[in-house]
């Protein structure tokens, strides 16, 4: 009973499409049974909305009056740099990106509290933001200075770019020294005291589609609030690692690339993030929809947070140190209860990524599908598959040394 | 007779030191430990309920100070700001008394002021700036 797309399309735009969020799928394949929800569910809509490190804008600001060479210069917004690398006034801010000496940020653990993914969620809200840039100045664009507040709708053009989003399961951090640790995973208590975990489970978007049958480049995605597109897989990405018998990674695996107009985003699903201790982060809504092609995909879809797996893993110093060890394997389930046990000892749990707005996100772009106003694009080529061998690798270091004279 | 409630910081040189047992034993003063978190190396923090007459409050915040011990009264107030919660639950166990619980059908967050010692753990876990203490 193979659908198309293009099926599955025209019936979007004819207002007939079945669509169910990722969370709502489960009960509806254990009523109707697989074949008979396969038949009749057209999409089934994934959400996630959690910190999203590899995240970015990029912008062209329009010429000023003399002409200013930005590209080459330095420039900050908001006093944040801004990388200058690209052509006259291209800029792109990255989230990670902090104010040059920010005193907030001086005394360990340091507060963090404005970066570049504050600055992306300022020009989101609407907000006028301060540009500054020096230039070292051409025949044709002579201008040195540059002081002038931007806003986003006065921007040519502005886009949202993030070279690694929606991790497909992440670590579940714990912190075994006797300090206490800050890290991106959030305030790490010593001895192991609790344990924080980041992922959106049976709402998220590579967790149901865990093999990329559906989901590769040119899908159409629910982002920032707005529309965008997954443009290839994401940094780091790492399909190869051990999978349960349901395909779903047991390890950090899968991510991806997404792109999106920035103009037509809400800051309510692009927001800044301040970790304490560690840095600042953007974060991101994303929600993808599945077409429900034939019966494996819908079993995908049908995930429950009871079989998806986490590996729990030492901050405070097997990770620093690049140790592999996983303490334990826990359920998602699990953490959602509040509490794990790890080597007989119960530990708290708190999550990073809001399942509250990815059940939002979910819906919302289940809404956008059955009021025709979200069509699903045909991927124009798949991720790397878990067996496309395409591993993510450490650095290996090989540390620059003098060249010895021979004498 | 009054009971006050302050947060006392110690600096790390002096945490080893047996500073309860002495307000309690030489300073006469009903001590009862709300909050504290004592580490090697670091400031250690502690949120106590102190009963005593007014001089005996004076003499016990003049004794802490002069062994470098910060003391501040705990009239500061922890707010909850919900439109700019993102709802992610990274609070929720930081929280000793459970002012802040999580609903597990809704995975969301619910703050209770009265359960709230300002103890100040929820503030640092916080990524959205949603959680603040107002000091009067």
């Amino acid at each position: 009973m193979a659908k198309t797309i293009q099926e599955i399309n025209e019936k979007i735009r004819q207002g007939k499409a079945v669509v169910y969020t990722a969370e709502e799928i489960i009960g509806v394949v254990k009523e109707k049974g697989l074949k008979k929800a396969a038949t009749l569910v057209d999409v089934v809509t994934t959400g996630t909305f959690g910190p999203m490190c590899s995240s970015g804008a990029y912008f062209n600001v329009g010429h000023a009056n003399p002409r200013i060479k930005m590209g080459g210069g330095t420039v900050t917004v908001n006093d944040v740099p801004a990388y200058a690398g690209f052509a006259a006034v291209d800029l792109m801010v990255g989230a990670n990106a902090l104010p040059e000496d920010d005193p907030r940020n001086k005394v360990f653990p340091g507060k963090f509290s404005y970066g570049g993914a504050h600055v992306i969620e300022d020009l989101v809200a609407g907000k006028d933001v301060r540009l500054k840039a020096s230039a070292y100045g051409t025949d044709c664009y002579p201008r040195k200075n540059l002081d002038t507040w931007i806003r986003l709708e006065d921007l040519n053009e502005a886009a949202l770019f993030n070279m690694r989003n929606a991790y497909q399961n992440y670590n579940v951090a714990v912190n075994l020294s006797d300090r206490v640790i800050y890290t991106y995973m959030g305030v790490l208590q010593p001895k192991m005291r609790n344990a924080n975990y980041c992922t959106a489970g049976q709402l998220s978007p590579l967790l149901n589609d865990p093999l990329y049958r559906t989901i590769g480049i040119g899908t159409r995605i629910f982002l920032g609030g707005g529309q965008g597109y997954v443009v290839s897989h994401g940094t780091q990405h790492n399909p190869g690692v051990p999978r349960t018998e349901q395909g779903v990674p047991t390890r950090p695996a899968g991510t991806l690339t997404v792109w999106g107009d920035l103009k037509k985003m809400s800051p309510r699903w692009l927001r800044g993030a301040s970790f304490r201790g560690y840095g600042v982060t953007l974060t991101v809504g994303v929600g993808v929809p599945i077409p429900i092609l034939d019966e494996q995909i819908l079993r995908f879809t049908s995930v429950s947070d009871k079989e998806i797996i986490g590996p729990v893993v030492d901050y405070g110093e097997a990770y620093p140190n690049c140790k592999p060890q996983v303490l334990a394997e826990v359920t998602v389930a699990q953490l959602k209860s509040g509490e794990i046990t790890v080597d007989g000892q119960k530990v708290v749990t708190a999550g990073l990524s809001s399942y509250a707005r990815a059940r939002e996100i979910a819906l919302t772009l289940k809404n956008w599908i059955e009021e025709g106003a979200f069509l699903l694009s045909e991927p124009l080529a798949p991720l790397p598959g878990p067996d496309s061998g395409y591993v993510f690798k450490p650095l290996n270091l090989r540390p620059w040394e003098p060249v010895k004279e021979a004498v | 007779m009054s009971d006050e409630k302050v947060v006392l910081n110690f600096p790390p040189q002096i945490i080893d030191q047996p500073i309860i047992y002495r307000l309690i034993k030489e300073r006469g003063l009903v001590v009862n430990i709300l909050q504290a978190r004592i580490s090697p190396n670091e400031w250690g923090r502690m949120v106590v309920e102190i009963g005593g007459n007014e001089a005996q409050l004076d003499a016990a915040t003049k004794f802490l100070k002069e062994l470098g011990v910060r003391v501040e009264s705990l009239a500061g107030e922890v707010r909850w700001l919900e439109d700019r919660c993102n709802q992610c639950t990274a609070c929720i166990s930081a929280c000793p008394t459970h002012a802040l619980v999580i609903n597990r059908a809704g995975m969301t967050v619910t703050f209770d002021k009265e359960k709230c010692i300002a103890c100040e753990l929820c503030l640092s876990t916080c990524p959205y700036q949603a959680l603040e203490i107002l000091f009067e």
